[in-house]
């Protein structure tokens, strides 16, 4: 549903996005990653037509953003960061000025506006001024305002900043319900949201792209991913290692800490991990250590995010002239 | 089209919703009853007609208008609808086009509400229907143009005082250089008379002062229409060039 390719903005004489290039389907929901001043608004706002590229193309639906733009944008739905709104309009005011501007009329608008009240939760402030709603409120009707049109492409970014962890978690609900039949792109700097509702990730740091893959492809290459924490009884850990690390399965066993009784270990697989957590209890078993521990450690995807990606103290502040 | 109505209907709700509609209303209509009956003399020229009202209209709209399209693209900037709208499928003309005409509805509004002035000439004595017609319809472009060139000042600030300001400024000048006073100066300064037949051309006062007088002429409703067809214009080219 949404091509881009090769995506560059400059401001001025400073590259903000610098050649980006990925796709999203139907049914996908692509998270969008990286640190604040990477270039993911600018690069969502090219995805809506709102600022025009310097260089590259992006289509949606098949429809270049930048020479057919209205038709473009009949099919998606924004949610822009900080979910800006009239603030003096009510909410049932500006659900219709939004409806009615995606050509929606009569019936057909009032059922949408009807579904998008109820999926956000907002019967109770319909009536009520924009300026006067709590900031997860506008979140939502925002968020309202986006599916209004049942759009084939939704495109939120920071869907999830500002909202208490109900209605994070509600969000989150929504997003994935919506994923099935929908295009959907994500931004966020929430690593747990990456993993609870993303199909794939891209990464970009100072506007160029550093990764592109699945949640789980970005936890394997966690400088920590999938070792084993061990902690056994025994005085001393040399033994255990020893007998551990002549397992095929095993390449390095590592000293964490020695309490009173016990050992901590922490166990780093061979190659593959297949077999490697059964290969080591048995191991155990076999010599008559007694554990009080097993566990397999997944890759953390904030050490990951760090590796990736370089500190914005540097670069100053994402392009709003 | 469907989407110049539906901006129109927006904006015209969002002003008629806020208390600056009101309040420019009851300053507009106390203002311009100030200037036709104290200052312009309305009674005291003991002729039934309206000249001493509309005379007052280039000056009174150099601050009143401003205040109106000031907000139309700032305001927009500075609470960052600006990306909500032009992400939505609306084209550049469509919401430039929408915004103006919703301004200019107001406008006319105002305009209307001035009537008790018409009906007391008509009361006091039995006044020339043609002038009040043309000096109405000058009002009208003349609202028009500032309107345009407001929101032209608009586009390019998320500061609503700036954009007041620069478009005061303006249409000030659109006033002046045709203004006998100034052109007298220019006279005087031995300008050649070719460049003050030209300053007078493109002066509003020139061409209101026509139609406040009852002459209706074609040249002065293109140049007013032209002038705000302008200023819409550079407002569009504006925005397309300055999203962010």
């Amino acid at each position: 549903m949404i091509e881009a390719s090769n995506v560059r903005k400059n401001f001025g004489a400073r590259t903000v996005v610098g050649g980006v290039s990925f796709s999203v389907g139907k049914g996908e929901v692509l998270g969008f990653l990286g640190p604040n001043g990477a270039g993911k608004s600018t690069t969502m706002r090219m995805i809506t037509g709102f600022l025009p590229l310097s260089a590259g193309k992006i289509t949606i639906g098949g429809y270049d953003i930048e020479e057919n733009p209205v038709e473009a944008k009949q099919l998606f739905g924004y949610l822009p960061e900080n979910a800006p709104a009239y603030q003096d309009m009510t909410v049932a005011g500006f659900l219709d000025f939004s409806a009615s501007i995606r050509r929606l009329s009569g019936k057909k608008k009032a059922d949408a506006i009807a579904r998008a009240v109820k999926l956000c939760h907002l019967e109770n402030v319909l009536q009520q001024t924009i300026d006067t709603l709590s900031k997860g409120y506008r979140h939502r009707v925002g968020f309202a305002q986006a599916i209004l049109h049942d759009p084939p492409v939704l495109i939120l970014d920071e869907p999830t900043d500002g909202l208490d962890p109900n209605q994070k978690h509600e969000m989150r609900e929504l997003i994935r319900e919506m994923s099935r039949t929908k295009a959907i792109i994500v931004s966020t700097h929430i690593l747990e949201e990456v993993e609870a509702i993303c199909t794939r990730v891209i990464i970009i740091d100072r506007g160029k792209l550093v990764f592109n893959g699945t949640p789980r492809e970005l936890q394997e290459k966690a400088p920590y991913g999938h070792r084993l924490r061990l902690t056994v009884c025994a005085s001393d850990d040399a033994p255990v290692r020893a007998m551990l690390e002549k397992l095929p399965q095993v390449r390095k066993a590592e000293l964490l800490g020695k309490q009173e009784k016990t050992v901590s270990l922490a166990v780093y697989p061979a190659g593959s991990e297949k077999d490697f957590v059964s290969a080591v209890k048995k191991a155990l078993d076999e010599h008559k250590w007694e554990f009080c521990e097993l566990y397999l450690e997944h890759g953390r995807l904030d050490e990951v995010f760090r590796s990736l990606t370089t500190s914005d103290a540097v670069e100053g502040k994402e392009g709003a002239a | 089209m469907r989407n110049v109505l539906t901006i129109i209907r927006r904006e015209l709700g969002a002003t008629f919703t806020s208390p600056v509609a009101y309040v420019f209303l009851v300053i507009f209509l106390a203002l311009s009853g100030f200037f036709t009956f104290m200052i312009g003399g309305f009674f005291l020229r003991n002729e039934a007609d309206l000249s001493s009202f509309f005379f007052w209209f280039p000056w009174l709209f150099i601050l009143l208008v401003p205040a109106v399209g000031m907000r139309q693209w700032a305001e927009e900037r500075r609470q960052g609808t600006l990306e909500l709208l032009f992400t939505m499928p609306v084209s550049i003309p469509e919401a430039v086009l929408g915004k103006f005409l919703a301004g200019w509805i107001f406008l006319g509004i105002a305009l209307v509400l001035t009537c008790p002035i018409v009906f007391t000439v008509c009361y006091l004595g039995s006044p020339d229907p043609g002038p009040i017609a043309t000096g109405y319809t000058g009002c009208f472009l003349l609202a028009g143009a500032y309107l345009a060139i407001s929101g032209m000042t608009s586009a390019f600030t998320r500061n609503q005082i700036v954009s007041f300001i620069t478009s005061t400024v303006l249409c000030l000048l659109l006033v002046l250089i045709g203004f006998p006073p100034v052109t007298n100066l220019l006279l005087k300064w031995g300008a050649p008379a070719w460049t003050l037949d030209l300053s007078a051309d493109l002066s509003v006062f020139y061409h209101f002062t026509g139609m406040q007088r009852g002459v209706f002429d074609l040249r002065d409703i293109v140049y007013f229409l032209s002038l705000t067809a302008f200023a819409l214009f550079v407002t569009g080219s504006v925005l397309k060039n300055r999203r962010a």
